[in-house]
């Protein structure tokens, strides 16, 4: 299987590796997938009084494709509002990491762990929810 | 040193030079069709092959005319399958076989089972083996073959082919073994494994692709089978088609040299998978062997590497030609099904890789392969959530994954 530069770029140098506390009430932390499927993402975002989210981190079990598609994530996500940020598509990720047919769960699987993760901050601010629930 | 490295022997081998040079000389000047009699291009083609046929009977204790030439052993195997269900189809419609069989073999049993006929899938335990207990329980009237594999091209066993024999030869039952992976590597005589078909291939030996055989039982008792391709009525009728004579020739070759060095090779495929073990197991925490080492290939080392997952670490290993149990590497998105069948459960399966070693490999490659697996798995387990979580002390089995 070929693998797109991209790819192959943020697998080599992935962007934002590690963790953040969780128990901070500025942190969201959206964990998805199933180590028997093959994949797990954690994708964590720091969120400012703004509303912005100002950092973010990942940690993936996964192919090349899944490991990418969570870095890349994480780059898109730092800096947008949290109402940005819930508007970001997998196919937006699939486009621009050539993902081939076979690795599209693996972009599903990175917009379910942007979406778990604001909920998770969502729920702890006391906000409702229903906007972004997935 | 060079790369990219291969170590996937299980999947081929490469072609050894004394066996091409054996070739050579049959494609522009020995150049007869081995069924011409009328000439001595023929006559020719006819004394190499059956010199082939020769040298690939005794490295498994047949009689020359026992070796049917096949194009390679999906080929065998299909023929020994289909063609025992055929010619025996008035004696029953029952066949027993592994669900870890290789695919040519479980496929050809599905063909058969929508034909009507019925199949039993036994099941392996933790390590990959059957217990011959288990094929004399399933062997009931209409059972007409048994086909159970020698060494697993995935993991490596060596299943208890001679014991199995013996329950089919008392209840009469034909035995089949698909032993691609042992023939030429571990030591295998017809007689002492009580089989009457065996598939094997060239190109898993040093030889070339595009050439199989498969051993059919002429004598106590003699087996019967109904020809897929027919034709000129080649290869005792059970294979029609002009002979492939230098794949054959290579064949013979490739056979012989196993024979010879076989003793010798597999001290020394050992001593390499071993020193690859000893090298990962020393750096690396958390693996786990699957199969067993023991009663195993002597060249086939499949490991997994927990919360790590095979794809990407076959991709970080760029320079290295290995293969990975994981679902990603295959087209269906499904792990392993042999590794599956073992029931370690499927995120082992993800996290597998094959590492197979072979007459060309040397120590100084094993030496590479430990450096950059070892280098690899630990950037991947700082990026595994799983390993994260492990650190901490979770139990990943009481984790409630929210599933996509």
């Amino acid at each position: 299987m070929a693998y797109s530069d991209k790819v192959i770029e943020h697998y080599n140098n992935p962007r934002n590796v590690g963790s953040m506390d969780k128990s901070d009430d500025s942190v969201g932390t959206g964990v998805v997938g199933a180590p028997e499927c093959g994949d797990v993402m954690k994708l964590q975002i720091k969120v400012n009084e703004e509303g912005i989210i100002e950092d973010a981190r990942f940690k993936t079990f996964g192919c090349g494709s899944a490991i990418a598609s969570s870095s890349l994530a994480t780059e898109w996500v730092k800096g947008k509002t949290v109402e940005e940020a819930a508007e970001i598509r997998n196919t937006e990720i699939v486009e621009e990491l050539s993902l081939p047919p076979i690795k599209i769960h693996c972009s599903v699987l990175a917009e379910d762990a942007i979406k778990a993760a604001l909920a998770d901050w969502r729920e702890k601010q006391g906000l409702d929810q229903k906007s972004d629930t997935a | 040193m060079k790369t990219p490295i291969y170590m996937d022997y299980n999947a081929t081998t490469p072609v050894d030079p004394r066996v091409f040079e054996a070739m050579r000389p049959y494609f522009c000047e020995i150049y007869g069709n081995a069924a011409s009699r009328t000439h001595a291009f023929g006559w020719t083609a006819e004394e190499a092959v059956d010199g082939a046929r020769a040298q690939l009977a005794s490295l498994i204790g047949a009689h020359p005319k026992e070796i049917i030439f096949t194009s390679g052993a999906t080929e065998s195997n299909n023929l020994a399958i289909k063609g025992v269900a055929s010619m025996y189809a008035d004696r029953g419609d029952h066949i027993i076989t592994v669900t870890t069989e290789h695919k040519a073999v479980l496929d050809s049993c599905k063909a058969l089972e929508r034909d009507g006929k019925r199949v039993t899938y036994l099941s392996v335990n933790e390590q990959g083996f059957i217990d011959p207990q288990q094929v004399a329980d399933a062997i009931e009237e209409g059972t007409i073959l048994v086909s159970v594999m020698t060494a697993n091209n995935e993991i490596g066993v060596i299943q208890p082919i001679r014991e199995i024999g013996e329950i089919c030869r008392e209840k009469g039952v034909v035995f089949h073994s698909d032993a691609v992976q042992a023939v030429g590597k571990v030591p295998f005589n017809v007689e002492e494994m009580n089989v009457d078909l065996v598939s094997m291939s060239a190109h898993k030996m040093y030889g070339p692709k595009g050439v199989g055989a498969l051993y059919v039982r002429r004598r106590r008792p003699r087996v019967r089978l109904t020809s897929l391709i027919d034709g000129g009525g080649h290869e005792r009728g059970m294979r029609s088609g002009t002979l492939n004579v230098p794949g054959i020739v290579g064949f013979g070759a490739a056979a012989e040299i196993c024979a010879e060095e076989m003793s010798a090779e597999i001290d020394r495929t050992r001593g390499l998978r071993d020193r690859l073990h000893a090298g990962l197991s020393a750096e690396l925490a958390d693996l786990s062997i699957n199969g067993d080492l023991e009663r195993g290939l002597p060249g086939t080392l499949n490991i997994s590497f927990a919360y790590v997952e095979g794809e990407s670490l076959v991709m970080g290993i760029n320079d290295v030609a290995v293969s990975s149990g994981s679902a990603c590497t295959s087209a269906s998105l499904e792990p392993s099904y042999v590794l599956k069948a073992l029931g370690v459960g499927d995120e082992m399966a993800h996290s597998s890789i094959r590492f197979g070693i072979g007459r060309f490999t040397t120590e100084a490659e094993v030496d590479h392969v430990v450096d950059r697996v070892v280098g690899v798995v630990n950037r991947l387990r700082e990026l595994s959530p799983l390993w994260e979580m492990v650190q901490e002390g979770i139990d990943l089995s009481t984790v409630q994954w929210a599933s996509h």
